[in-house]
């Protein structure tokens, strides 16, 4: 019972990377298919945040920090790398909806079956 | 040695400059909206810079101790990687070697003839400035996945490369197809960059820290590890555009503006680049027991040599045909690198053939980033000129568009591996070495070759001989611009395959090397 309370992050993560494989590799409204790599995206986010997380250790803010949390600060290059790929997912998103936006304009569908000219 | 000539103070900065100025570049000529001519000038001068610096960077690692220049950001000289009292490295540092210099090489020289070819080419569009800006972008995004030290940056410049890629192959936005083309792209580049991402957070999550040297040195045969190797090897075989996963190269390829196109080769090169990195130099402790990976990359490479050139056949579009056989050339470079990693672990065997399986695949990655270009090019300038795709509907072009029919010319015949051209020498390299390996290999490889130089002897046919079609009367020869940069890129394509040997000494050979020094890449060029 204990390893799984330890490793419950883990196991959502799983769930969640599970769910955004679906949604990209079943789904046919491209809207969808954002979803599901943002879906992706929010589990491989987690997964840093977590690899991160250390149980009675501090935040690494030296300002006001207490007594006990000299020597026991957590290293804070996860949150930075959450941070910076957050910051890229936005952007990758827009791109993404931007896209979809100007499929439907040209084809008036979001249908992956229906839109593609490109095949073969 | 140029660099002796140099202030110290500049040299030592070189590997953050040659980022630093496209990087301004990109965000300044958004400012000069309307102004498309400004735009263009500004970035062939800024992409011109950039393949000096370039030039001066190989001219710099050559002087280095170790041939490796490690350059650390924010610390009290360039090249301390571990301050006092630390074990560890904790700050993002580029190290760049002989491999990482070739690459810089093409990474910078591309863009420039791209954006030479994009003065005539583009200049009908609107959002020039716009083009221009995500152009250089993408130059940053590829320098810096081939020139960092640090497994996280690659993640950042890799998204970089595929985000201003994506937009740009989505330019023409009048098209839908272009959209749909780039919504493939970023799709793939964003699922894949996430696969790269969380691969970085076990790698971080095992060891703590995220310098490719550092980790290269503690690596372990593990689940864990293998897990992270696995995510990598596909997700940059993805990108580079290996078969089973290359259907996203021929739309890309296809719908991307001509210049663009021949960025997209060397971006997907780029993703080559970290596929070699991460398997030579990443996993290298690991992958020397471990054949399995080369096998993995030679199956894949033979599939994609034998895909790549049937599908080509069956194409219209000039653009996607000269796609799919990129696909099929891309092939060629993951065989031979893919034998020289099989063969890791027997001395005796890397002696006599893994070496130059190495040097081969490096050295047919230099002439197909060139070759593909130049088809690309010329191509597009077909296309510009006839308003057509499709190949059914062109004829007799030659007698209009003499330069191009010529440019067009050579490329094929060194992308069909005819003397004296490019291809032939890089491809010779391959059969010979692989022979050694395997014969089998050798003989698929030459029956793609042929099977290429007979696609391209048809289509060249189709496309610029026989009597000129009615449809065709109002078409001219390309912009001066164009001609020009095609011009460069065809002449590249005859020296090096009439000087083969100049290419190898000067760039492919400390790009093997390097690849092979695990040792020294991990204690950064010291000791």
């Amino acid at each position: 019972m204990d390893a799984l309370v330890t490793n419950f992050p883990f196991v959502i993560v799983a769930i969640l990377v599970a769910i955004g494989f679906y949604a990209v590799a079943f789904k046919r409204n491209l809207i969808k298919i954002v979803m599901g790599i943002t879906i992706i995206e929010s589990a491989v986010n987690m997964f840093l945040i977590t690899l991160g997380y250390v149980q009675g250790a501090y935040a690494p803010i030296y300002t006001m920090a207490p007594e006990e949390a000299q020597g026991n600060m957590v290293l804070p290059t996860p949150q930075a790398l959450t941070l910076t790929s957050i910051v890229i997912g936005v952007a990758v998103t827009a791109l993404m909806l931007a896209f979809v936006v100007n499929i439907y304009r040209h084809y008036g569908t979001l249908d992956s079956r229906k839109a593609r000219r490109l095949r073969e | 040695m140029i660099v002796e000539y140099l202030p110290q103070q500049f040299v030592q900065n070189l590997p953050a400059l040659i980022i630093a100025i496209p990087l301004l570049g990109a965000f300044i000529a958004p400012l000069l909206k309307k102004h498309g001519r400004a735009a263009a000038g500004w970035t062939v001068a800024i992409t011109g810079v950039a393949f000096l610096l370039a030039i001066l960077l190989m001219d710099y690692v050559r002087a280095s101790q170790g041939g490796m220049v490690v350059y650390v950001f924010g610390a009290d000289s360039p090249g301390l990687t571990l301050p006092s009292g630390y074990t560890v490295p904790v700050r993002i540092m580029f190290q760049i070697d002989g491999l990482g210099v070739l690459m810089a090489f093409l990474c910078t020289l591309l863009p420039f003839l791209a954006a030479v070819y994009s003065v005539g080419f583009a200049r009908k569009e609107t959002g020039l400035e716009k083009y221009y800006a995500l152009m250089m972008l993408m130059t940053v995004g590829m320098l810096g996945m081939v020139l960092t030290g640090d497994i996280f940056n690659l993640f950042v410049f890799l998204e970089i490369n595929s985000i201003a890629g994506a937009a740009l192959v989505g330019f023409r936005n009048y098209r839908g197809e272009a959209a749909e083309a780039g919504f493939k792209y970023i799709a793939i580049s964003a699922f894949g960059a996430l696969m790269v991402l969380f691969s970085i957070g076990i790698l971080y999550g095992k060891y703590g820290n995220l310098n490719i040297a550092y980790l290269s040195g503690v690596i372990e045969y593990s689940r864990l590890d293998l897990i992270a190797l696995g995510l990598l090897l596909t997700t940059f075989a993805l990108k580079c555009g290996a078969a089973p996963m290359h259907h996203w190269v021929p739309d890309a390829y296809g719908e991307a503006p001509g210049s663009i196109s021949m960025m997209m080769v060397i971006s997907s090169l780029s993703s080559l680049y970290a596929l070699i990195r991460v398997c030579f130099i990443l996993f290298g402790g690991i992958v020397i027991s471990l054949p399995a990976v080369g096998w993995i990359l030679i199956i894949m490479g033979l599939i994609s040599m034998l895909l790549g050139a049937t599908m080509s056949l069956i194409q219209k579009d000039i653009k996607r045909f000269i796609g799919y056989q990129a696909v099929s050339q891309t092939g060629y470079m993951v065989m031979a690198i893919g034998v020289g990693l099989a063969v890791m672990g027997d001395p005796v065997a890397m002696q006599t053939y893994g070496r130059n399986a190495l040097t081969a695949g490096l050295f047919h990655l230099i002439n197909d980033a060139i070759y593909m270009g130049l088809l690309f090019l010329a191509a597009s300038a077909v296309i510009y000129a006839a308003r057509t795709r499709n190949m059914d509907e062109m004829g007799g072009l030659a007698r209009k568009m003499p330069y191009t029919a010529v440019f067009f010319l050579i490329g094929a015949a060194s992308i069909g591996g005819l003397p004296p051209f490019s291809g032939f020498a890089s491809k010779l390299l391959i059969y010979e070495s692989v022979f050694a390996f395997n014969p089998v290999l050798a003989v698929v490889a030459m029956v793609t070759s042929i099977i290429a130089l007979a696609a391209f002897a048809k289509q060249f046919a189709a496309v610029f001989l026989g009597p000129p079609l009615s449809n065709l009367k109002r078409v001219r020869e390309s912009p001066r611009s164009m001609l020009i940069a095609m011009a460069v890129v065809a002449f590249l394509t005859v020296l090096f395959g009439l000087y083969p040997q100049l290419v190898i000494d000067w760039l492919v050979r400390p790009a093997v090397e390097a690849m092979l020094n695990l040792a020294g890449y991990g204690a950064w060029g010291g000791a």
